[in-house]
């Protein structure tokens, strides 16, 4: 994980219009804050990973290799990378169910996340989990939770746990503005801004829970404002711009550092692909899709900047080829890789006391 | 070589799907992403994306081509450096017989874990080895101790030991416990450890659940488990199944605590037992005590195990005083049933509260020479089973005593072990008494009728007994 130094440090503005009351908040867009060419460089790299790996994981899907429920995180890419190049060691992780591009993004091994798509024993969870069940207390990966809004008061939970031993660490919380709507959730945000504790609400506002459109489940659509209630400001980020998304998050982990408590970012974001694979595609239309692909695609921005900045086309190139060869040798692995011994069955039940 | 684009499944269920329509042209390029067709089922409309970049050279499956088999190639696309005469590898490589196939599920896995029955298989193979409870050294002295005070002792004593273990709850701290079990913690541990919650059960479970998950070791207690239904989510779905889940990485090391069944007179919806709920659920171990001692001692073991436990008091019995050696550090093993009366005409086996049905019926069936043993479970979930065959063994008859509902219950469990496990024994029909299978009434009357007592058990005894 090269190059994750920001070019510009920002202090947090307390002026800028993100306090609470109805005011409404501010929309952080990436004029704020320029990336350095290895930034860029980075950002383009991961989110790339993420767009080939889910790629392929749609194509082994269609092949019946991966069973059961599979959510592509396609189009979603720079909420994730651009998150992580704002958190610091320690920080912890934890989503919903569309949880393959955050375990990549936290620089968990492409292979073992997709031998877990194939179920196989050298998965994270020796293919016991599955796609939407995996965690990695090296890379501070707490799940991988499938009960829509269920992983909030977890992570809330491991906020608790930093504000208890003192430690200085956030717990970055993702869901979705579909599980925005969920009680969990708020009684999470009471007892988060109650408490105090040091958790980053990221809601990856996507538009969709499943086939419902955020209008068509919410009785208001502003997901930065759904912390008024208990005084947690939050605020909304264009989600499909890395640097938008990188400078809104380290404004907020650095407020969250200093003790404030909780707050919200809204990533204002948009999946390409369906729900899950088995999507009918009727609730919204290919246009709606097609547009959103052509005119705000979030790599696409930063290869046009990397090649505005004079950045060679073939060395872009280079990298295209790079991870098209980590996605194939995951691939790979994934398809040849046994199936956990029958055994397995029975084990990790419980801890041997 | 060039790549094939082969026909998608869009659920495991699929087979075969109408190929509705192209979105490209023999010769055009195409790149990652791009949507190269659209396929039909009865149940879902998927578009077909290109996962290569390259040149789309031929297209082997026409438009509105109807049951065209899943994994069959519809579609060549050339690499960059390709060319035409590449194509023959391609469609060679396609007439391998079976392209990329699931693996076959486990009816062909070998006999020695798929053979029939073995679905019926109880999970202990991870339970700990269970040991005895620890010898009282000759000469301890005993403490006359309510079961609300061993419960503080048990977790005052744990949290003096581990600074990871803190309790959190309802009214657990200023209040000093809706029931009084926390009397004294705020003091001594401060409101850090010591955590008032808001009456958000399904929030601060969660919360618990998941700093239990960051390696702390939290207590959470429940007013009542009539309200853990609202968090039972995370209990059965965070807390149990995460270990499994995570192939064994992910461990939670929490104790959800509270009373659980009936009080008096509070109606059905704080009135009921959750034993059999939670006792069904692999990941958890489920606790219910009786005496002060085994409050104390199993307490103490829930506190220090590394799974989640679910631990079931009893309101009613909270003020009840029993024995508790003066020992340091007295823990008992989860896991582990007690013989609480010795006999040999018949074998009561129960746990809780319900105890005390067991010890009244007992005191008289004595009188009329019938001497029970009576079996305190004490852990429902894993069962002691080999102490309670063990006793069966000798008494040939079993009568099992619960307040909780009859259908599905802890006594049904037990009931249905010892007739398959040791039938041959058995002089009688394993017998169930339980709670009426109501919801809880208020009018003092029919709550009586709605809860089983000592006269019920007897009239079960007598029966297994064939003595009228």
């Amino acid at each position: 994980m090269a190059a994750q130094k920001k070019a510009t440090s920002r202090k947090p503005d307390e002026s800028n219009g993100t306090q609470v009351n109805g005011t409404k908040a501010k929309t952080s867009t990436g004029d704020e804050a320029a990336f350095s060419t290895d930034e860029d460089i980075h950002a383009y790299r991961q989110m790339l990973l993420i767009r080939r790996f889910e790629e392929k994981a749609g194509q082994l899907y269609g092949m019946g290799l991966i069973g059961g429920f599979c959510h592509l995180y396609i189009g979603q890419e720079a909420v994730v990378i651009g998150m992580q190049m704002a958190l610091k060691d320690g920080d912890q992780v934890i989503t919903s169910y569309r949880d393959h591009g955050h375990m990549l993004a936290t620089g968990m091994d492409p292979k073992g996340v997709m031998a877990e798509l194939t179920g196989r024993q050298g998965g994270y969870s020796k293919g016991k989990g599955g796609s939407m069940h995996m965690f990695s207390i090296e890379k501070n990966f707490y799940g991988g939770h499938g009960i829509v809004g269920g992983q909030v008061p977890l992570g809330t939970g491991l906020a608790f746990a930093n504000k208890y031993r003192n430690n200085g660490n956030v717990s970055i919380t993702y869901f979705g503005e579909g599980a925005a709507n969920q009680g969990q959730v708020y009684e999470s945000f009471n007892m988060a801004k109650l408490w105090s504790l040091p958790v980053l609400y990221v809601i990856e506002n996507n538009k969709y829970g499943m086939g419902t459109s955020v209008e068509r489940a919410s009785a208001t659509t502003d997901m930065s404002q759904r912390g008024q209630s208990f005084g947690i400001e939050g605020e909304q980020v264009d989600g499909m711009d890395i640097r938008a998304v990188h400078a809104a998050g380290s404004k907020a982990l650095e407020w969250i550092r200093a003790g404030n408590g909780p707050y919200i970012l809204e990533m204002l974001t948009y999946r390409y692909r369906g729900h899950s694979m088995s999507d009918p595609a009727k609730y919204r239309s290919r246009e709606e899709v097609k547009k959103e692909r052509e005119e705000h695609d979030a790599i696409q921005m930063v290869r046009d900047r990397l090649l505005a900045a004079g950045k060679d086309e073939a060395d872009l190139k280079e990298i295209d080829r790079e991870i098209r060869a980590i996605v194939s040798d995951a691939a790979e692995f994934a398809q040849n890789d046994p199936e956990p011994d029958i055994s397995e069955l029975m084990t990790d039940i419980l801890v041997e006391a | 070589m060039p790549s094939e684009v082969l026909m998608p499944a869009l659920s495991p269920t699929m087979e075969e799907g109408t190929l509705a329509k192209w979105h490209v042209e023999e010769g055009a390029s195409v790149a990652s992403g791009d949507v190269l067709a659209e396929i039909e089922t009865d149940k879902a409309v998927m578009e077909v994306e290109a996962v290569d970049e390259g040149t789309l050279a031929r297209i082997l499956v026409d438009n509105g081509t109807e049951g065209v088999k899943v994994n069959t190639p519809i579609a060549i696309i050339l690499l960059d450096g390709e060319d035409e005469s590449d194509i023959g590898a391609a469609t060679a490589a396609a007439a391998r017989p079976e392209p990329a196939q699931a693996p076959q599920s486990p009816e062909t896995a070998p006999a020695d874990a798929g053979q029939a029955g073995d679905k019926g298989r109880i999970q202990t193979a991870a339970a700990p080895a269970v040991g005895r409870d620890p010898e009282v050294p000759e000469g301890t002295g005993f403490t006359s101790t309510t079961v609300r005070e061993a419960l503080r002792d048990a977790m005052a004593e744990e949290m003096r030991r581990d600074e990871n273990v803190f309790l959190m709850g309802e009214e657990v701290a200023e209040y000093q416990g809706a029931y009084k079990i926390s009397q004294g913690l705020l003091q001594e541990f401060s409101a850090a450890r010591v955590i008032d919650t808001p009456i958000t059960e399904y929030g601060f479970t969660g919360i618990g659940t998941g700093a239990a998950m960051a390696g702390l070791r939290p207590i959470v207690e429940f007013m009542t488990f009539n309200f853990a239904m609202q968090a039972i989510d995370h209990i059965v779905n965070s807390a149990a199944k995460t270990l499994y889940m995570s192939g064994g990485q992910m461990r939670c090391p929490i104790v959800f605590r509270g009373p659980n069944g009936a009080a008096a007179r509070v109606a059905a919806q704080h009135s009921q037992c959750y034993a059999a709920w939670y006792a069904q659920i692999p990941g958890l171990k489920v606790v219910a005590p009786y005496t002060a001692s085994d409050a104390k001692g199993l307490l103490k073991a829930a506190i220090r195990d590394p799974n989640p436990v679910v631990f079931l008091e009893n309101e009613i019995i909270y003020g009840q005083s029993f024995d508790v050696p003066d020992l340091d550090d007295w823990v008992l093993p989860i896991g582990k049933a007690r013989i609480a009366r010795e006999g040999k005409d018949v074998t009561i086996v129960s746990y809780s509260r319900s105890m005390d049905y067991a010890h009244a019926a007992a005191e008289i069936l004595s009188g009329d020479n019938i001497e029970a043993e009576i079996v305190d479970l004490r852990t429902l979930r894993p069962l002691d089973m080999e102490t309670v065959i063990n006793s069966v063994k000798k008494t040939n008859r079993l009568v099992t005593v619960e307040e909780s509902w009859p259908v599905g219950s802890v006594g049904t469990e037990v009931c249905q072990r010892v007739t398959s496990e040791a039938f041959d024994h058995l002089d009688a029909p394993p017998t169930r008494v339980t709670g009426t299978d109501v919801p809880m009434p208020y009018a003092a009357n029919l709550e009586k009728l709605a809860l089983p007592n000592a006269e019920d058990v007897v009239k079960a005894v007598r029966a297994v007994c064939y003595v009228s």
